[in-house]
């Protein structure tokens, strides 16, 4: 558990020292800034658009956050050659790819921590509330689905050769289950067999990152998730990551490091 | 020979295509307009569509759902002046085809709601603003907008300047000429304009709706029963007659017009 944890901190402190964060979160706060200054018929009241647009900010530089700093690191070791060292003490390669993952999941669970907290005060400034609970929700949520995202990029960074092309398909992937994955079964209906079951089957199979995403529900004010089914959707992002770090595990293992 | 031939058919079509770009009207002067071009009104409407999603706190059907009907529920109101809270839709709970489904439906929106309830209609005014913004030329962003600016909001000065840019880029609009009246007949009481926009609308839609195969005769019907109304609440009862008389052969419920008429009439024979 030591080794991980020290793995974990590595990339957690490469991260505060990465500028990709610092730019991204100064971009957010400049949009939604400019966003909120907009006279919109002299109505100072109106904040669901500007939590709106707030919160595609968070999500999308969430994503870009999680995906650029999973993507670079198995490779950036062994371009580094830093990783043969590193595997030569006592670290096993599961340890390493648990370090790895921990130390992503962390840096981005930091990073999104400060971007919620600014999406409170941007709503608590217009809105005069602040729902604590409603946005503790979706942020864990949100951690949890980029938990997925995570150990879906790490596998990807064995599988594929450079962290460009990773990084691409790995955004590619989570933004198409992002906009399309709940209504793959619809579209699944409206099709013939074979198609139909083929459909449904990967509708099935698909890691459902949309049923993180509440934002609509934090957006218009709605209530609470009920905690029974916050803690089944973690168990189900659980399982999902658990998975993908095994198959990145079953991958790495054998694979040369040259 | 072959690139010579080539460069020579590029400068002709260039020269066509950018005398023929120059000879449109542009549509929209803002930077948004210009940046995305033709693609602008596909935006507008999903702007447009997006205020209407907002009315019902972000529970809408998406493309996969449901075939979109012909006007939006936000337009609807607008339109017949109803009371939408109270409006009602056949299926507000859609059953979940699966599990899945049925465990994500505890994460968005599922169940329907209006904004107007908790008085906060104001939310859906950006998108019809940003709706204007990318297309001037869709009349339904002025009229639905001022509609809930005037009725909802209480405010007069703005729903009137929307509606007075969309009379800039709309200058035939008998809808918005209507609009315009209704805002000055039932919010400003002030009567002759009210009465000389609203037979402006009426001259608008014969000069140009009346001519077209399937006119909106609705708009007219509208306008008749504005102004019927109008002069019905001036006193000018011979007035208020002859609109009801030229509303009644428009009018879904012609019945119900007889009647007005009927009491005008008695009005009218009544000494005074």
């Amino acid at each position: 558990m030591n080794t991980i944890w020290a793995l974990a901190k590595v990339v957690v402190l490469e991260m505060v020292r990465r500028k990709d964060f610092y730019v991204l979160f100064i971009l957010t706060v400049l949009l939604a800034v400019t966003a909120g200054s907009v006279n919109l018929f002299n109505e100072d009241r109106i904040v669901r658009y500007l939590k709106e647009i707030c919160l595609l900010l968070i999500w999308v530089s969430g994503l870009v956050i999680a995906i650029s700093c999973t993507a670079r690191q198995i490779p950036a070791e062994r371009e580094h050659r830093t990783i043969f060292p590193l595997l030569a003490k006592p670290v096993t390669r599961g340890q390493f790819l648990l370090g790895k993952f921990f130390g992503c999941w962390l840096a981005t669970g930091l990073a999104l921590a400060l971007f919620y907290l600014f999406f409170g005060l941007v709503s608590a400034a217009r809105e005069q509330q602040w729902p604590v609970l409603n946005f503790l929700q979706a942020a864990w949520l949100h951690w949890l689905m980029l938990g997925i995202v995570i150990a879906a990029t790490l596998l990807g960074s064995i599988v594929f050769a450079a962290p460009s092309s990773n990084g691409t398909i790995c955004f590619v992937c989570a933004a198409g289950i992002l906009l399309l994955g709940r209504h793959l079964n619809k579209v699944a209906l409206q099709l013939t067999e074979p198609a139909q079951s083929l459909l449904y089957g990967i509708y099935f199979v698909i890691p459902h990152l949309e049923l993180f995403d509440v934002r609509d529900l934090i957006i218009h004010n709605w209530e609470l998730i009920p905690w029974g089914v916050v803690a089944l959707a973690s168990l189900y992002a659980a399982a999902y990551t658990a998975f993908f770090l095994f198959a990145a595990w079953l991958t790495f293992r054998r694979r040369p490091l040259n | 020979m072959l690139l010579a031939l080539a460069f020579a058919f590029a400068m002709a079509t260039g020269g066509r295509l950018l005398a023929w770009q120059h000879s449109q009207r542009p549509d929209s002067n803002s930077v948004l307009g210009r940046l995305l071009g033709e693609s602008r009104r596909a935006f507008a409407f999903h702007f447009f569509l997006k205020a209407d999603a907002y009315f019902h706190q972000g529970y809408y059907p998406s493309v996969f759902d449901a075939p979109t009907t012909e006007r939006t529920h936000l337009e609807e109101t607008a339109r017949t002046d109803a009371n939408s809270a109270r409006h009602e839709h056949t299926n507000t709970h859609v059953r979940a085809r699966d599990w899945l489904e049925d465990f994500g439906n505890h994460f968005y929106p599922s169940t329907h709601r209006h904004l107007e309830r908790l008085g906060e209609e104001r939310e859906i005014l950006p998108w019809l603003r940003l709706a204007a913004e990318l297309d001037p030329h869709r009349v339904e962003t002025y009229t639905t907008a001022a509609y809930w600016l005037r009725e909802r909001l209480n405010r007069l000065p703005d729903a009137e300047a929307f509606l007075r840019d969309g009379l800039r880029a709309n200058p035939t609009s008998a809808e918005i000429l209507l609009e315009l009246g209704r805002l000055y007949a039932d919010n400003g009481r002030d009567v002759p304009r009210a009465r000389a926009v609203l037979e402006m609308a009426a001259t608008r839609w014969f000069q140009h709706e009346a001519k077209k195969p399937e006119p909106d005769v609705s708009t007219l019907a509208r306008i008749l029963g504005q102004l019927g109304d109008l002069e019905d609440r001036a006193g000018n009862l011979a007035a208020a007659h002859a609109h009801f008389a030229r509303l009644k052969p428009l009018s879904p419920t012609p019945d119900a017009i007889q009647r007005r008429l009927d009491n005008l009439q008695a009005r009218l024979a009544k000494p005074r």
